[in-house]
């Protein structure tokens, strides 16, 4: 028999705030869809007929194709860049003695707390001054900055909650340590790399601020949609899309928080275990 | 005389020569030297901190020793690492790999082998059977209770043949009865397979009941290497004594005639000849500590019991173990009371506190240690 855990009953007008809370929260996003379904360039209720032509249209846009293939490009570049800083960043903070290693680890999670506007006006001055042209590269450059403490942030607890005696067990029973890290370190820390990968792929695709200082000719889709809201009959565009965005951000979030969770799932298999997991609280 | 000659004829397997290691200003171990023998069960005893993991790690070669040289199998060691050694470590928490299988667990070590499947899943099969775990196979890791983790664990290491197996508190984690279960389980693998087994603990009668030899080690140092009887009955200093098992310490005064006799006079105890062998190391005549084990020591039940000496005493507590009571007895003129442990047989009652009581020993059981 469990014992019954011992819980406070909350007040119910707290409980009233809490949805009330909810519901003005979500209810914009709410809107998106509904919009998106309307037959109508004029978003405002009350609505007309139901429709798909405003999905059908985003097919005809060619900057749209464009602006999504170049946000797919960073995206992906970003999330891979990232996480193999996060790799080498968290294998050296759970193994490793250095000088200087907190304060470097501090440093290395602060763009996480920086206004992106600083780190884009940044970016941009010293790119200028290195006389370096504005390419998609640039703007990678700039994701990868922002999301590598996202990366490391994930990947520490992977790596750190590691029981050091498995490497040495692989060690000792004759394999290298590049074989150790292939056999053993790798396998067990996938799930955190996936979702590390997924993390920073999702933070790329609608990261706004720091794309629109450092592009180029060649914009992200988050760039092109701000530009589309200065044409009002694009509008319902706009909205489709955000719905199409919205749906890729929630599966990718899940696929997320599913290998967030076996990561802690192979960690907790360890005879040993503590959390030091940031996303955990 | 026979146990040492069969020593000088076999091998020694492992040679650890002067061997240190630092950490930082902390000397983890300060001058280590000992030989072990091939096929040997061989046992690092101290208490936690004494420098016995650490020993352990620099032959399996997670370390390198400051100063000093290891050898196994008559070569020398220095800057080979861990997976180049013929050594393999059972760790104190498994380490058995969370994402892979039994099966796969015990043939980690096979794959850079290169066997084929055929033959890495027959010695597989081998290696299962010899630690119970048939039809295992395909059990995960998780799937498994900690005695089952532990013979995956020997197995594993075992399918590499090592020339010596390292044991790292191997039992520490298991619960009484299967630890019990698995010391005897553990010394007929050993002689079993053959294998010389390096052990460490913290647990005397761990080490007593499972090893050939055993040292002992306080502060980085091995103090004293004996089998498990010469360690119990003559250990070489009080606190090597006390260590293991319990010892009473009575303060006297060592005698050696012009004939070379040795004798003790111990106060009010009286005085009682000595063998030479009862003398722990080379002393002169003048103060001693005589030390007795609680069992060599006996309560006179009987008016008609007699032993070679006997004193009287107070009783002064006493503490019921089921098999055994071991009583506080208080002899007027010692400086500390005499702790004495009664099997309890049948028939015999428990002494109240306040009881006097006949206290007797043979002068045979008396070792004769160094002052400190």
């Amino acid at each position: 028999m469990v014992e019954k855990e011992r819980v406070l009953k909350i007040n119910k007008k707290f409980q009233i705030f809490a949805y009330a809370y909810l519901l003005f929260l979500y209810l914009p996003v709410l809107l998106l869809p509904i919009f998106a379904f309307n037959d109508s360039t004029i978003i405002s209720f009350p609505l007309n007929s139901f429709t798909f032509k405003w999905f059908a249209g985003l097919t005809e846009e060619t900057y749209l194709h464009e602006s999504l293939k170049n946000s797919l490009f960073v995206a992906i570049s970003t999330s891979i860049l990232s996480t193999c800083l996060g790799i080498l960043a968290s294998r050296a903070s759970a193994r490793y003695e250095f000088f200087g290693k907190k304060s470097i680890l501090s440093f290395l999670i602060l763009p996480l707390f920086l206004p992106e506007i600083i780190v884009g006006v940044a970016l941009l001055v010293v790119l200028m001054q290195l006389g370096l042209a504005l390419t998609l590269w640039t703007v990678i450059l700039g994701h990868t900055l922002i999301c590598t403490p996202f990366s490391i942030a994930i990947l520490n607890s992977a790596f750190a909650n590691m029981d050091m005696s498995l490497e040495e067990a692989s060690l000792d029973l004759g394999e290298t340590r590049f074989g150790t890290f292939k056999r053993v370190i790798l396998p067990m820390v996938t799930p955190g790399l996936i979702s590390s990968i997924l993390i920073c792929f999702t933070i790329s695709l609608d990261e706004f601020i720091i794309a629109f200082f450092l592009t180029g000719t060649e914009t992200t889709l988050p760039v092109y949609i701000w530009g589309q809201l200065r044409f009002p009959a694009k509008l319902p565009g706009v909205m489709a899309l955000g719905f199409l965005m919205l749906l890729l951000s929630l599966l990718l979030l899940s696929l997320f928080e599913y290998f967030r969770r076996r990561t802690n799932r192979v960690i907790d298999d360890q005879v040993n275990l503590e959390f030091g997991n940031l996303f955990k609280s | 005389m026979k146990e040492l000659d069969k020593e000088v004829t076999k091998n020694n397997i492992v040679e650890l020569n002067e061997v240190f290691k630092h950490f930082g200003e902390i000397a983890a171990l300060d001058g280590v030297s000992a030989q072990i023998s091939e096929g040997e069960f061989f046992s690092l005893l101290g208490p936690s901190g004494c420098g016995k993991t650490t020993l352990l790690r620099l032959i399996a070669g997670f370390e390198e020793p400051t100063k000093g040289t290891i050898s196994i199998d008559n070569s020398p060691m220095f800057k080979v690492e861990a997976n180049k050694r013929p050594t393999n470590m059972v760790f104190q928490s498994y380490a058995i790999f969370p994402h892979l299988n039994v099966e796969e667990n015990v043939g980690y070590g096979l794959i850079r082998l290169n066997l084929g499947k055929e033959e890495t899943s027959r010695r597989v099969d081998e290696m299962l059977q010899l630690v119970d775990l048939e039809g295992y196979n395909s059990r995960p890791a998780h799937a498994l209770s900690g005695g089952q983790r532990q013979r995956v664990a020997l197995a594993r290491s075992l399918i590499m043949k090592p020339k010596v197996l390292l044991l790292d508190e191997p039992l520490s984690s298991l619960d009484k009865n299967l630890r019990e279960q698995m010391q005897v389980e553990l010394r007929n693998l050993q002689r079993t397979v053959g294998i010389t087994f390096i052990l460490v603990t913290h647990d005397q009668e761990e080490a007593l009941t499972m090893s050939d030899r055993i040292a002992v080690m306080f502060d980085g140092k091995i103090i004293q290497i004996a089998t498990p009887q010469e360690l119990y009955s003559r250990p070489i200093s009080k606190r090597v004594a006390s260590f293991i098992g319990e010892m009473n310490f009575i303060e006297g005064q060592l005698l050696i005639d012009e004939k070379g006799k040795t004798s003790v006079e111990a106060g009010i105890l009286g005085k009682m000849d000595v063998n030479r062998d009862q003398i722990a190391v080379p002393l002169d005549s003048g103060l001693v500590t005589i030390g007795i084990r609680p069992e060599m020591m006996s309560l006179l039940f009987e008016e008609r019991d007699r032993t070679e000496f006997e004193i009287g005493g107070v009783i002064k507590e006493s503490a019921y173990f089921g098999d055994m009571t071991y009583y506080t007895v208080e002899v007027s003129g010692l400086n500390s009371p005499l702790t004495i442990s009664m099997r309890n047989t049948s028939g015999r009652r428990i002494l109240e506190n306040g009881e006097s009581a006949r206290i007797g020993w043979g002068s045979e059981s008396l070792v004769i240690l160094n002052k400190t």
